[in-house]
């Protein structure tokens, strides 16, 4: 019971530390606060945990966590998708160590019992001893309720969560623009990076949608791009903003221009991306694919951040997992087109590893300017952290939605609200 | 199978004037190292050789390599301006394949890094496609087999 009260009260106390505006720097460092985030943002909340192209086929599986809860997402032989605890129901042990891969059965080590992609229990060792104590039927994998959107699957331990449509509300419509760039093609993952940073989950959260870091952390990226492409990403004085979506989402346009990919296809085709105009010629692809495919392989011109830990992020999906009060791993999806041209996709990734992951031109500076958040958060015996930053410049948008500069904070005071919000609902029995 | 000390000699005399020559920071003088189509190669995938066709943790061609450099070199990225120093270690050199146009080669390499006090460790197995030249060689492909490529690393600003 003491366990409970102090639990209500974490909850309670973390809620308070969130003001319009500012954050107590204790959100970053203090251990209890991070356990009682597991329960309420994680255990409680729609998390995204995959697309549905890295399960393409029947016996395709991917590994993913919610907090830090294992969980399986396959597809049967029928081509549904499952999304299932790892956990076995005999005596607990993971029944499947791969990242992905295909698989006809998850079958435990210990003591061999196999589950199907459906997560039923069809055999175990030596089952006349269960005679009498249990059916197979009642021990399958533990399912959890799944839902999906333009191919993104969330899902969720809490069965009476409002559904995800409704979650996702405002967002809707900037997902639907960021898919259109398979370039006519369904998009599809194509690899992923892995990297992790000590520092607090919230501190990468924040991050999506903070263009104000852009050109000071990311200037030797800028410096290595040709004067083009280089003007592209000089969008703090543009017309880009901000938008609160509601439910802790946001949209951070950076390149208004980029936020439709399949408008302005009359546009003439950018000089460093004539190799690849090129290249989609030779594959016998008209003038008007080639211009569609070309738009698409820029990736989208806004951030689209989705609470607790996905975003669509320009050209691919930041997916971050908290693992202790400070430290976070972070997964840079990269993503293609199913069937698109082989120099397409070659040019995402290449794109890609230009910037993203642990050995990109961006990922190393971001992660040295987070890490250095973490241990200034150690400072002083109380802080804030602001998030107040064009809050007394707001408008609203065509959708309704509060609306800032594209370097104001009302992405990251969306998502505080979100939190407090669902910290402060505390747990409940 | 017949040995050939001769070469082994050589190129295990080349993989460590590379490795020095990026333990103490000398990039120009290693962009000096690779023929114009060499291409620096850090997977995500141990098995898989489709370097092109998937995504890598660094595919660097010309371009690619010649700008890593300057972000390492021109002061603006405080990710690399935060490296203090690495020390690779070599060993286990063995030739593949010993032909007159190219020398295949591989070696186990562990390099440790010091950042921000922090010791960090890299074991990896390299892999070297070496095009003869003039008595010596040039770099037409290295790839870097991290033993945990496919885990969760630290940012690197560094060149393996």
């Amino acid at each position: 019971m003491s366990e409970l009260i102090t639990s209500d009260s974490t909850c309670q106390r973390a809620a308070a530390m969130v003001e319009e505006g500012r954050v107590n720097k204790a959100l970053y460092s203090d251990p209890e606060i991070f356990e009682a985030e597991l329960d309420q943002v994680f255990n409680n909340n729609w998390v995204f945990i995959g697309h549905e192209s890295e399960v393409p086929e029947a016996g395709s599986f991917k590994t993913a966590f919610i907090g830090r809860q294992p969980v399986i997402m396959s597809r049967d032989r029928k081509m549904n998708v499952h999304v299932l605890q790892n956990r076995c129901r005999h005596r607990g042990a993971t029944v499947c160590e791969g990242r992905k891969g295909k698989t006809k059965a998850f079958t435990c080590p210990y003591h061999g019992w196999g589950y199907g992609l459906d997560g039923s229990l069809r055999a175990l060792p030596k089952p006349e001893e269960y005679e009498g104590v249990f059916n197979k039927e009642e021990m399958p994998l533990e399912s959890l309720r799944w839902e999906s959107y333009q191919g993104m699957v969330f899902a969720t331990f809490n069965p009476n969560i409002m559904p995800l449509e409704e979650f996702l509300g405002g967002a809707r419509k900037w997902i639907d623009l960021f898919m259109k760039q398979g370039g006519g093609y369904p998009v599809k993952v194509l690899g992923e990076h892995r990297f992790n940073f000590p520092g607090n989950w919230k501190i990468q959260l924040e991050n999506t949608t903070d263009a104000y870091h852009f050109p000071i952390v990311h200037k030797s990226f800028v410096s290595s791009l040709d004067e083009a492409t280089a003007d592209i990403f000089d969008f703090l004085d543009g017309e880009g903003f901000v938008e609160d979506l509601g439910n802790g989402h946001s949209v951070m346009v950076m390149i208004p221009e980029l936020v439709d990919l399949e408008a302005d296809l009359d546009q003439p085709i950018p000089e460093r991306f004539n190799e690849l105009a090129q290249a989609l010629r030779n594959e016998g692809k008209s003038e008007d694919e080639v211009k569609k495919l070309v738009r698409a392989a820029h990736g989208t011109g806004f951030n689209l951040n989705l609470f607790p830990n996905v975003s669509c992020s320009m050209a691919f999906f930041r997916v971050l997992r908290p693992v202790s009060v400070g430290e976070t791993e972070i997964q840079h999806v990269a993503l293609g087109g199913e069937g698109a041209p082989v120099a397409f996709n070659q040019k995402r990734m290449r794109l890609h590893e230009h910037f993203q992951g642990p050995m990109g031109f961006g990922t190393p500076d971001d992660g040295e300017a987070w890490e250095r958040v973490q241990k200034g958060a150690m400072a002083g015996n109380d802080g804030w952290i602001l998030v107040n930053r064009g809050q007394g410049k707001l408008r609203t948008s065509v959708d309704g939605n509060p609306q800032g500069a594209v370097c104001s904070e009302t992405g990251m005071r969306g998502a505080y609200r979100q939190y407090k919000k669902v910290m402060a609902a505390g747990r409940s029995e | 199978m017949k040995s050939n000390t001769q070469l082994l000699a050589q190129v295990t005399e080349f993989l460590s004037y590379e490795a020095d020559l990026l333990d103490h920071k000398s990039y120009q003088e290693w962009l000096n190292l690779w023929t114009d189509s060499g291409l620096y190669i850090v997977p995500t995938d141990l098995n898989e050789t489709d370097y092109l066709n998937t995504l890598n943790l660094a595919l660097d061609d010309a371009d690619m390599r010649r700008m890593r450099i300057a972000r390492l070199e021109n002061g603006e990225s405080v990710s690399a301006n935060s490296v203090g120093s690495t020390v690779r270690m070599m060993s286990r050199v063995r030739i593949l394949e010993g032909g007159d146009q190219l020398v295949i080669a591989r070696c186990a390499q562990t390099l440790n890094e010091l950042r921000h006090g922090k010791l960090v460790t890299y074991p990896a197995n390299v892999e070297f496609h070496l095009k003869p030249v003039d008595g010596g060689f040039k770099i037409e492909q290295k790839v870097v087999k991290l033993l945990h490529a496919d885990g969760f690393l630290r940012t690197v600003s560094f060149i393996f």
